[in-house]
């Protein structure tokens, strides 16, 4: 039977990475969450509506797995809490605020919105408003890698909430059965919107749900961009040679409420201030400084690039055109 | 009378039969220590405790199955979807079971249980969270499907429905849940099955239900700035229909605007248009209009996801069309 490993590894010494990689993870976890800040931000604005689900706290989860994916070859799903995945694949900061504002040149062209960023070219297929409806999904797309022997595997995000739903043990016990090179990453953020974890899990560690479908498991440090990278480095690296699905159990923490409309009073200030403490972007920085792959100056231009990346995304959806009347017709049959 | 929103018309509802049932209970998805994602249960978990309100894990096919076993075992289950959009993992167990336990077993087993949550668009929230599901279940015979759009008929449905011996579907509205109205200190019943005259006229007759309703009375507030007197009914109950009161208003006014806010094709709209046609055709002056949803995904633009709904301008040009009005 296939057994649990635990991430061992305090994440090696940056120095083992070239600074350029390093400054490559800093900056991308730094776009999102200044991105993430004006979009709450337009919110208050009423610039964006409905449901906007903010990624702040867990930059390292998507930009650690992405930046040890291939996406020539490889794909990734997530859910609604999506925006910091379309940044981290490389959607422009444009593309992503316009689909915020419901503007044409939104990367759905103002279809979709917060919930329902893709981009079919740089692989990244959704962006899912129904809690788990991404897990089937992407075990079908590491379905078609496996039929058309592309050696691409498939990252599949969801929250701790979404594990309860069928799909996620029909997915696992189908991807295991089939041997499909599928990663399911929970996002672990301890609260399924008001919901703890321990009030409707049997389990912390989600990472024995594996052993029921005899696959891999694994705990993951979401807090730690560079031993989440490590991490996923082996795991993909496995999928894809033995093409093999893996469960990880990312522990990760959201700064945000669920939602905009959520004051989150079902957690103490306490306790979002220590998880603060470990904050993905200041754990990196403050490695690099020890190791002098960076100093404060330079980080601080590093934010300020970040922040003016966001402005310029509000100015361009500002002036982008809304879509036109007649487009609600487009984008229903092919 | 007091005049109270949606939400608390229907959480009176439930804490009343609570408290008059003990086989009663509440369950759904943030019900209990969330107060609900609407607020509907507020209060109820402090107030009946965890036997009786349970927040389940978001698991919506396991949680209403569990539904549908407790009341063939005995118990009135209430089962909140936090809204229809979800439920759509859960209708198997809705429409195969649920329906269907009393058929199947020849009569033997009954099946009380109301599944309710909010149905139809809301605001700036793309296709998958902005639908109108009516006509999926009113599809289904076994099921009884009510849409209340005011407090009265809410607080008044939902007892009937958790009284009922049968599964009931009730479709609330996400964005009428604030909408106030009047509603007796002294307890009372709506009867499932019953329409209501809204408003009275003479010139034409407006059939809607759930919260295009609020729409259909405004048209007719400005259709009678120009004198058409429009009748507003309201189904309320849309399985089992109110047929009779269908008839009898359109013998009186002759003419049919039907309203619904889900997809033309194959919708209560529709169907209720196709019974005017048919049962009153020789009495009708004009062909049956329906104003119904645009046949597309809902999408998250706002300017688009308004024209795609139904709205009082597009009532008012379908009562003027049947009124041979340019
Ligand atoms: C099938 C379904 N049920 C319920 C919802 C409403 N809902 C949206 S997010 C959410 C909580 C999900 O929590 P989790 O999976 O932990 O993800 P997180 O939001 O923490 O990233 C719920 C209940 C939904 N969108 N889809
Ligand atoms: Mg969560």
């Amino acid at each position: 039977m296939a057994k649990n490993q635990e991430s061992s590894k305090k994440s090696e010494s940056p120095q083992k990475y070239d600074k350029k990689f390093l400054t490559g993870l800093l900056v991308d976890m730094l776009n999102i969450r200044r991105f993430e800040e004006k979009a709450a931000q337009m919110y208050g604005l009423k610039k964006i509506g409905g449901f906007c689900h903010l990624y702040n706290g867990q930059e390292a989860v998507a930009v650690g797995s992405v930046a040890a994916l291939d996406l020539k070859r490889d794909y990734i799903l997530t859910s609604y809490r999506d925006h910091g995945h379309a940044l981290a694949v490389g959607m422009s900061a444009d593309s992503v605020m316009a689909e915020l504002f419901g503007k044409i040149t939104g990367c759905s062209r103002g279809k979709g919105g917060s919930m329902h960023m893709f981009d079919a070219e740089r692989h990244m297929l959704g962006g899912n408003g129904i809690v788990g409806a991404q897990i089937p999904i992407a075990t079908g797309v590491a379905f078609a890698s496996k039929y058309k022997g592309t050696d691409g595997v498939t990252l599949c995000y969801f929250g701790d909430g979404a594990i309860h739903q069928g799909a996620f043990h029909e997915s696992l016990n189908l991807a295991a059965v089939w041997k499909l090179p599928a990663i399911y990453i929970v996002e672990n953020n301890n609260f399924g919107m008001g919901t703890a974890v321990r009030r409707v899990s049997s389990v912390d560690d989600f990472s024995v749900k594996a052993a029921g479908y005899d696959i891999p498991g694994k705990v993951v440090n979401g807090m730690d961009v560079l031993s989440l990278y490590e991490d996923l480095k082996e795991v993909i690296a496995d999928a894809r040679k033995n093409s093999r699905p893996w469960l990880l159990d990312v522990k990760t923490y959201r700064y945000k409420g669920h939602s905009m409309s959520d004051p989150a009073k079902y957690r103490t200030k306490e306790e979002l201030e220590k998880y603060k403490e470990q904050d993905p972007i200041l754990l990196l920085k403050a490695r690099m400084l020890k190791d002098k792959q960076i100093t404060e100056d330079e980080f601080k231009k590093l934010d300020d690039e970040a922040k003016k990346i966001a402005q310029a995304s509000v100015d361009f959806a500002e002036k982008s055109e809304e879509p036109a009347l007649e487009t609600m017709y487009e984008d229903i049959y092919a | 009378m007091a005049e109270i929103a949606i939400r608390d018309a229907l959480r009176q509802a439930l804490e009343e039969e609570m408290n008059r049932d003990e086989t009663v209970f509440l369950m759904g998805e943030e019900v209990g220590e969330y107060n609900g994602a609407y607020k509907v249960s507020r209060g109820l978990l402090d107030t009946f405790g965890p036997k009786r309100v349970l927040d389940t894990p978001i698991a919506e096919l396991g949680f209403t199955g569990l539904g549908v076993g407790a009341a063939i075992a005995g118990l009135r289950p209430v089962v909140e979807w936090m809204t229809f959009n979800f439920a759509l993992l859960a209708l198997d167990q809705v429409i195969n079971n649920a329906a269907k336990m009393r058929h199947m077993s020849g009569g033997q087993l009954k099946c009380p249980i109301v599944f309710r949550g909010p149905n139809g668009p809301a605001e700036f929230l793309s296709s998958q969270h902005s639908q109108a599901f009516q006509s999926f279940l009113v599809h289904v015979p076994g099921l009884k499907v009510v849409a209340p759009a005011t407090a009265y008929d809410a607080k008044g449905l939902l007892k009937s429905a958790i009284r009922d011996d049968n599964p009931v579907v009730m479709l609330e509205s996400e964005m009428a849940y604030g909408w106030t109205g009047e509603v007796p200190d002294e307890e009372y019943l709506v009867p499932i099955g019953k329409a209501d005259i809204k408003r009275e006229g003479s010139d034409v007759t407006l059939i809607v239900h759930s919260k295009p309703l609020k729409m259909a009375l405004e048209a007719a507030d400005e259709l009678a700035k120009q004198d058409i007197h429009a009748e507003v009914l309201d189904l309320r109950s849309l399985r089992p229909l109110d047929e009779e009161a269908i008839y009898e208003s359109v013998r009186k006014t002759h003419r049919c605007v039907v309203i619904d806010e889900s997809w033309p094709m194959a919708s209560v709209g529709s169907h209720v248009a196709w019974l005017v046609s048919k049962n009153c055709f020789d009495e009708l002056d004009a062909q049956v209009e329906l104003v119904a949803s645009e046949d597309v995904p809902m999408p998250y633009n706002h300017r688009l996801e308004l024209a795609v709904q139904p709205s009082v301008e597009k009532i008012i040009k379908a009562v003027k069309t049947v009124l041979y009005i340019k």
